[in-house]
C-alpha cells in the first residue's frame, strides 16, 4: 500500500518521540511500532544477502540480517527498510528516507507520494544508490537518523527549521542535535594514537555529552542556516521544559555558540609526535605502563613511539591490584595486546569492545556524577591504557569513536542499568554488524571473483582472506593458493597450516621470491588494516611490495576490508604514520643458528634496527576493494567514508 | 703437482655440490684451474693454439655442465679461450712490433722512416683486433690506414717470421704457453682487484648525506661503500636482510664495524623505505648481454620499487660477471631452487607433506629460488671495473672480453652431461 507508507514515514518521528526518550525502557513503542512491518514492510525480507551477493558491482548491503538481530531497534527497522529497499529496486517508488521523513514531519498530513518522489529523485537520485543501504541502517537504529544527512544539505535546512517549529518533531529535533555532533566530528577526528589525544578525546566527548544534552545550534552544524537557530530555540525551549528540564540549563550556552566556531573546536588535535620531548615527558608522567625507550632508534621514525619489548609485562601484572580505575577485563586485554597474544585488526577490536562491555556492565556511576561524562572519561582512560600497551589500530579508533558517541547520546532519562544494557547491546551490535556479518558479506562477494583453476596469492595472514579461501574451497571451487610470508612475524605459516588442514593446495614462499612466483598467479587477495580516503591501503608491512609486483605482472590485486576500517585520513607514504615493532625481532632469526652475525652488536650506536609494522599501498596498485558495501574501486573509498561514516556513528 | 684430472674432478665435485658460493670465488678458482690445465697440457709443434683451445674447451664444458647456473664459470672459460686466441696471434705481432721497434731504435737518427713505424704499429694493432673482435666503430675507423699498411707489414712480418721460425721453433711453443699463463695470471689479478677498481669510483657516485639501500650481501657493495666512507663521505645505509639467507646481517655487521650508519630492515619494508632512499646499490650474480641482471632473490622487487620512486638502481659487477649470453626465460632457466628447510622446518609441516592423502599429490609446495632476473629497463647504471655503463651498452662491453667463436660454448655440454 504505497499511499499508506508515506504517512507512516511521516508519523514515525512522532511515534518515536513518544517512545524515544525511554527507548529501551518502555515496551509500548515497540508494540506500537510492530504493526508497521506488517503494513508497509511487505518486501523487507525479500532480498537476502545471498541473492545480493552475486550482483557485480554495487550490492545493497545485506544488513537486514543484522537489523533483525538487533532487538532494540526492531520498532524502527521495518518501515524504512521496506521503503528503502523499494527505493533501491525501483527508482520510481524511490522515496528517499530523509526527505520522506522530513516531509512527514514538516507536514504531518499525509503528503502525496508524488511530491515525495520528487524530492527523493530530484535531490538525491545520484546518491541514492549509496544511501539506500545507509539510510536503511540508520533507520534501523534511529528514527531520525536520516536527518543527519538531511541537515548537511543546505536545501533541507529550512525543512529542519520548519519541522522544529511544528513542535511535532521535537524528538527528532533532539535527535538531530545529538547526532549532528558526531556527524561533523568524524570528518576531522584522527585515530587515537596517544594518551594525550585520548585525554583530549575524553574532554571532547564530555563536551559533546554536555552539548548533546541541550545544545541546539549544532543541529545546524552544516552552519549554513542561521534562521534555524532562531526558529529552533523557542520551540526547543518549550520541548525541553516539558520533557527534560535538566537540559534547559545547558541549552542556552550551547545555542550561543556559533556553529563554525564549534566545528573548529571539534577539530581533533594532531596525533602525538614522539619527537616532541616535552610532550613525551608529560605523557610519560601520566602513563600506566612504564615503557623504556628503545636504543638506537631510526632517525626517520623519531615521531613514533618505540619501546623495549617484554620488559614491562611482569611489572604490569604486579600492578593490577594497585590500579583501581582499570577494570580487570580491560587490564587483561591490554596485557594481551602488550604481549602480542591478540593481533589482527578485527581480533583486537573485538577484544577491546568486549572488554569495554564487561567494564560497562560493572560500571557504577559515582555519586554526584553524570553517567555520560564519567563513563566517557572512564572509556578514555581505558583507551589510553590500550594505547600504552600498543598503539591503537584504525579499526579500534573507529570502534572507540562509535562507543563514545553512543555514550554521549544516551538519553538522560534512562536509568543507569538501562543505559548500560543499551550500551552493551550497542557494542554487541557493532561487533555483529560491522565485523561478523560484514565479513560474511565480503566472503560472498569475493568468492564470486574466484574461478576454477585460479592460482591465488595472499600475503601474511589476513583472517578475511582466509575465510574467503576456505569458503571458496567449501563451495567446491578448484584453485591453488600461494602464501607469501616474511620475517619477522612469519604470520603466513599459521595461515598455511590452517589452509592445509582444510585440504587446500598451497605453495609457500618468502616475500623476496614474489616476483618468481608471480608468473603463475592469477589473482592476489590481500587484507588491510585500514583504507584511507585517498585510496591508500594501510596494511601489514610487505603488502605494498606484493601489490607492486602483482601490478608489474598485470595480476589483479583485490583488497578485502570491512568498511568500518575505512578512515578519512590521507597518507602518501609509510613513514608519517606507522607502528614500530620490537627491533630485536629483526636481529634474531629463530631457528637459524648460522645467522648470528649481529649477536653482540645491539648496542653499537651506528646500528639501527627497524621493524616496521605497516606500509601504505598506493591506490594505483589496487584493482578492487571488497567491502561489506560491495566491490568498489579505490577511488570510491572517500565516498564510502563520507556517506557511511556518520551513519556508522549513528547506528 | 697433482694430476690435472684430479684437480678438475675435485672442482667439478665442488661445483655440483654447490660448495663454492659467489661468482667471485667461482671465477677465481676456475681461472686457477684452467691455468694448471694449460700448464700441464702437452703442446704439439703445429696448431699449438688449437690444441690449447681444445683442452680448455673440454674442461670448460665439464665445468659449465657441473653448474650451468653459475655463469661465471662459462665466462671465465670463454675469457681464457679468448686469451689463447689473442696470444696465438701475438707472437707474430710481437715479433713484428719487436722488429719495428728495433728498426726504429736502429735508425734513430735516420730521417727517412717517415711513416713506416707508425703505420706498422697501428696496422698490427688493427690486424689483431680485426681477427679477434667483432666489427666496431673503432675498427671501422682504423680500417682506413689498415688497408694501406697491412700488405706491407704482413709481407715484412712474414719475412721476419720465416727467418726466425727455424731458429725459434722450440722456444716458440714454450712462449705461447708462457704468454697464455702470463695472461691468465693477469686475469686472476683482475678478478682479485675488481673490487678495488669498482670501489675507486665510489666517491663519484655517493654524495654527502646520501641514503643508500642495498639487499643481501655483496663484497663489491661492501667495498664500494667503505671506499666512499674512507673518503670522508658520511652517508646512511639501509640494509634489507635478504631472506632466506640473511646475508644482509653479515653486511650490516661489516658496515657497522667500519663505522657506517647502518639500519637493518626486513625485506618486506623495502617498499616502505624506498621513498626515503637516494640510491639503491646492489651486487649481481651475473650481467647478461642484454643488460639484464641475474641477481640475488628479491632484487626484482627492489628494482620495481626503486623505479616507482625514481630512485637510481645501480648494479656493481666485476668484469667476470659479464655474460655474453642473452637470457631467455631467466627466472626459470637460470635459476636454482634451494632447500625448503630454509623457509620451513622439516618437522613443522611433516603431517601436511604426506603424499598418500587425497589425490596423492602433496598439498604443500615450498618454493625457495636463489635468483631473480632484473630486466634492463629497471637498471639505471652498471659500474664495472672499467667504469660506468648503461644497460644498453653491455653487449658492446662483452665484445671486449670474449671472442665470438666461443659464445656457443654453453650449448655443447648437453651431450657431455
Amino acid at each position: 500500500m504505497p499511499p499508506g507508507r508515506v504517512p507512516h514515514g511521516a508519523i514515525r518521528p512522532r511515534v518515536r518521540q513518544v517512545g524515544f526518550v525511554p527507548r529501551n525502557a518502555q515496551p509500548e513503542p515497540r508494540a506500537r511500532a510492530r504493526p508497521y512491518p506488517a503494513e508497509a514492510g511487505s518486501p523487507p525480507l525479500a532480498d537476502s544477502p545471498a541473492s545480493n551477493s552475486l550482483s557485480p558491482v554495487m550490492i545493497p548491503p545485506p544488513r537486514h540480517l543484522s537489523d533483525n538481530l538487533s532487538t532494540f531497534r526492531t520498532p524502527a527497522v521495518p518501515v524504512p527498510e521496506a521503503t528503502r529497499r523499494h527505493a533501491g529496486h525501483s527508482p520510481v517508488v524511490g522515496s528517499y528516507d530523509p526527505a520522506e521523513s522530513l516531509l512527514g514531519t514538516s507536514s504531518p498530513a499525509p503528503s502525496p507520494p508524488s511530491s515525495d518522489r520528487l524530492i527523493g529523485d530530484g535531490e538525491f537520485s545520484d546518491e541514492s544508490w549509496l544511501r539506500r543501504s545507509n539510510s536503511a541502517k540508520l533507520a534501523s537504529s534511529f528514527p531520525g537518523g536520516g536527518f543527519d544527512k538531511a541537515v548537511s544539505t543546505a536545501d533541507l535546512a529550512s525543512n529542519v527549521s520548519a519541522k522544529n517549529t511544528t513542535e511535532k518533531g521535537e524528538g527528532t529535533a533532539l535527535e538531530v542535535k545529538n547526532e549532528a555532533i558526531p556527524s561533523s566530528k568524524p570528518l576531522k577526528v584522527k585515530t587515537t594514537k596517544s594518551e594525550r589525544r585520548a585525554l583530549q578525546e575524553s574532554q571532547r566527548a564530555a563536551k559533546a555529552a554536555a552539548k548533546a544534552e541541550g545544545n541546539k545550534s549544532i543541529a545546524a552544524a552544516s552552519g549554513r542556516v542561521t534562521s534555524v537557530k532562531a526558529a529552533k530555540q523557542p520551540s526547543q525551549k518549550k520541548d525541553v521544559a516539558s520533557a527534560a528540564p535538566s537540559v534547559a540549563a545547558s541549552e542556552k550556552k550551547g545555542s550561543d555558540r556559533a556553529p563554525e566556531k564549534d566545528r573548529k573546536k571539534d577539530a581533533p588535535p594532531p596525533r602525538m609526535q614522539f619527537d616532541d620531548k616535552s610532550r613525551v615527558e608529560k605523557a610519560k608522567r601520566r602513563a600506566v605502563v612504564n615503557q623504556t625507550e628503545a636504543r638506537n632508534r631510526v632517525e626517520l621514525f623519531r615521531h613514533l613511539p618505540q619501546y623495549e619489548q617484554g620488559t614491562q609485562g611482569p611489572d604490569l601484572e604486579s600492578k593490577i591490584f594497585q590500579l583501581k580505575p582499570m577494570h580487570p577485563a580491560v587490564y587483561k586485554v591490554g596485557l594481551q595486546f602488550l604481549a602480542g597474544d591478540i593481533s589482527g585488526g578485527n581480533a583486537r577490536c573485538i577484544a577491546m569492545l568486549q572488554a569495554f562491555q564487561k567494564a560497562i556492565k560493572d560500571y557504577i556511576t559515582p555519586p554526584e556524577k553524570n553517567l555520560n561524562r564519567d563513563l566517557t572519561a572512564k572509556i578514555s582512560s581505558y583507551v589510553s591504557f590500550f594505547t600504552e600497551c600498543r598503539p591503537l589500530s584504525i579499526s579500534m579508533g573507529n570502534a572507540i569513536r562509535f562507543i563514545k558517541n553512543r555514550i554521549a547520546k544516551l538519553p538522560l532519562s534512562l536509568s543507569e542499568s538501562e543505559a548500560k544494557a543499551l550500551l552493551c547491546s550497542d557494542i554487541d551490535r557493532f561487533i555483529n554488524e560491522k565485523i561478523i556479518v560484514a565479513d560474511q558479506v565480503i566472503v560472498r562477494h569475493a568468492t564470486t571473483k574466484i574461478r576454477d583453476g585460479d592460482v591465488l596469492l595472499t600475503y601474511g595472514a589476513s583472517c578475511i582472506v582466509e575465510m574467503i579461501l576456505l569458503y571458496a574451497h567449501e563451495i567446491g571451487k578448484q584453485f591453488r593458493v600461494v602464501v607469501i610470508d616474511s620475517r619477522p612475524r612469519l604470520e603466513g605459516q599459521s595461515l598455511l597450516r590452517r589452509l592445509i588442514a582444510k585440504g587446500l593446495s598451497c605453495t609457500y614462499t618468502h616475500i623476496n621470491a614474489v616476483s618468481y612466483i608471480m608468473h603463475e598467479v592469477t589473482g592476489v587477495f590481500l587484507g588491510a588494516s585500514s583504507v584511507f580516503s585517498n585510496g591508500t591501503v594501510y596494511s601489514r608491512v610487505g603488502n605494498a611490495s606484493v601489490a607492486m609486483v602483482a601490478n608489474a605482472f598485470r595480476v589483479p590485486v583485490i583488497i578485502c576490508c570491512e568498511a568500518y576500517k575505512f578512515h578519512e585520513r590521507v597518507q602518501l607514504d609509510s613513514i608519517c604514520f606507522n607502528e614500530l615493532g620490537d627491533p630485536d625481532a629483526i636481529l634474531k632469526v629463530p631457528g637459524r643458528m648460522d645467522v648470528n652475525y649481529l649477536d653482540n652488536l645491539q648496542n653499537k650506536e651506528n646500528l639501527q634496527l627497524l621493524n616496521l609494522m605497516y606500509d601504505a599501498t598506493p591506490s594505483e596498485y589496487v584493482s578492487m576493494i571488497v567491502t561489506d558495501y560491495g566491490m568498489i574501486p579505490p577511488t570510491s573509498v572517500p565516498v564510502i567514508v563520507r556517506e557511511y561514516r556518520r551513519e556508522q556513528l549513528l547506528m | 703437482m697433482p694430476d690435472v684430472q684430479t684437480l678438475v674432478n675435485e672442482f667439478l665435485f665442488k661445483l655440483k655440490k654447490r660448495k663454492i658460493e659467489g661468482s667471485h670465488a667461482t671465477a677465481r678458482q676456475t681461472t686457477i684451474l684452467l691455468r694448471s690445465v694449460i700448464s700441464q697440457q702437452r703442446i704439439p709443434y703445429t696448431h699449438q693454439a688449437a690444441a690449447l683451445i681444445d683442452a680448455v674447451k673440454a674442461v670448460g664444458e665439464q665445468l659449465v655442465a657441473a653448474n650451468p647456473v653459475e655463469l661465471a664459470v662459462g665466462n671465465i672459460v670463454r675469457r681464457v679461450l679468448h686469451i689463447i686466441r689473442e696470444e696465438d696471434l701475438s707472437p707474430t705481432t710481437v715479433a713484428i712490433a719487436g722488429l719495428n721497434v728495433s728498426a726504429v731504435s736502429d735508425d734513430e737518427g735516420d730521417t727517412d722512416h717517415d711513416d713506416h713505424p707508425v703505420l706498422s704499429a697501428a696496422a698490427v694493432a688493427a690486424a689483431s683486433r680485426n681477427t679477434l673482435r667483432p666489427p666496431s666503430l673503432q675498427t671501422l675507423l682504423e680500417d682506413l690506414p689498415d688497408s694501406a699498411a697491412v700488405p706491407h707489414t704482413s709481407s715484412s712480418g712474414g719475412d721476419s717470421e720465416g727467418k726466425s721460425k727455424s731458429a725459434d721453433k722450440s722456444s716458440r711453443s714454450r712462449r705461447l704457453k708462457h704468454d697464455v699463463i702470463e695472461a691468465v695470471n693477469e686475469l686472476i689479478e683482475d678478478i682479485d682487484t675488481c673490487h678495488e677498481q669498482i670501489a675507486e669510483q665510489a666517491v663519484e657516485h655517493i654524495h654527502q648525506n646520501e641514503v643508500i639501500l642495498t639487499l643481501g650481501s655483496s663484497r663489491t657493495v661492501l667495498e664500494f661503500l667503505c671506499a666512499a666512507k674512507e673518503k670522508k663521505r658520511s652517508f646512511r645505509v639501509f640494509v634489507a636482510e635478504g631472506a632466506p639467507r640473511y646475508q644482509g646481517h653479515l653486511l650490516a655487521k661489516e658496515l657497522v664495524a667500519r663505522g657506517l650508519q647502518t639500519t637493518l630492515i626486513a625485506d618486506s619494508a623495502v617498499f616502505a623505505m624506498i621513498s626515503r632512499v637516494n640510491m639503491v646499490i646492489v651486487g649481481a650474480h651475473a650481467v647478461m648481454a642484454n643488460g639484464g641482471v641475474i641477481a640475488p632473490v628479491g632484487l626484482n622487487m627492489v628494482a620495481l620499487a626503486a623505479q616507482r620512486h625514481a630512485v637510481p638502481f645501480v648494479v656493481l659487477a666485476g668484469s667476470h660477471k659479464l655474460c655474453p649470453l642473452y637470457p631467455h626465460n631467466p627466472e626459470v632457466l637460470l635459476n636454482e631452487l634451494r632447500s625448503p628447510s630454509e623457509l620451513l622446518d622439516f618437522g613443522e609441516f611433516s603431517d601436511c607433506m604426506d603424499f598418500g592423502s587425497g589425490t596423492g599429490s602433496p598439498l604443500l609446495h615450498v618454493v625457495n629460488p636463489t635468483f631473480d632476473y632484473v630486466p634492463p629497463k629497471l637498471v639505471s647504471l652498471f659500474i664495472t671495473d672499467t667504469g660506468g655503463h648503461n644497460p644498453s651498452y653491455v653487449y658492446r662491453l662483452i665484445a671486449d672480453y670474449y671472442s665470438t667463436d666461443d659464445l656457443v660454448l654453453q650449448r655443447k655440454p648437453a651431450p657431455v652431461n
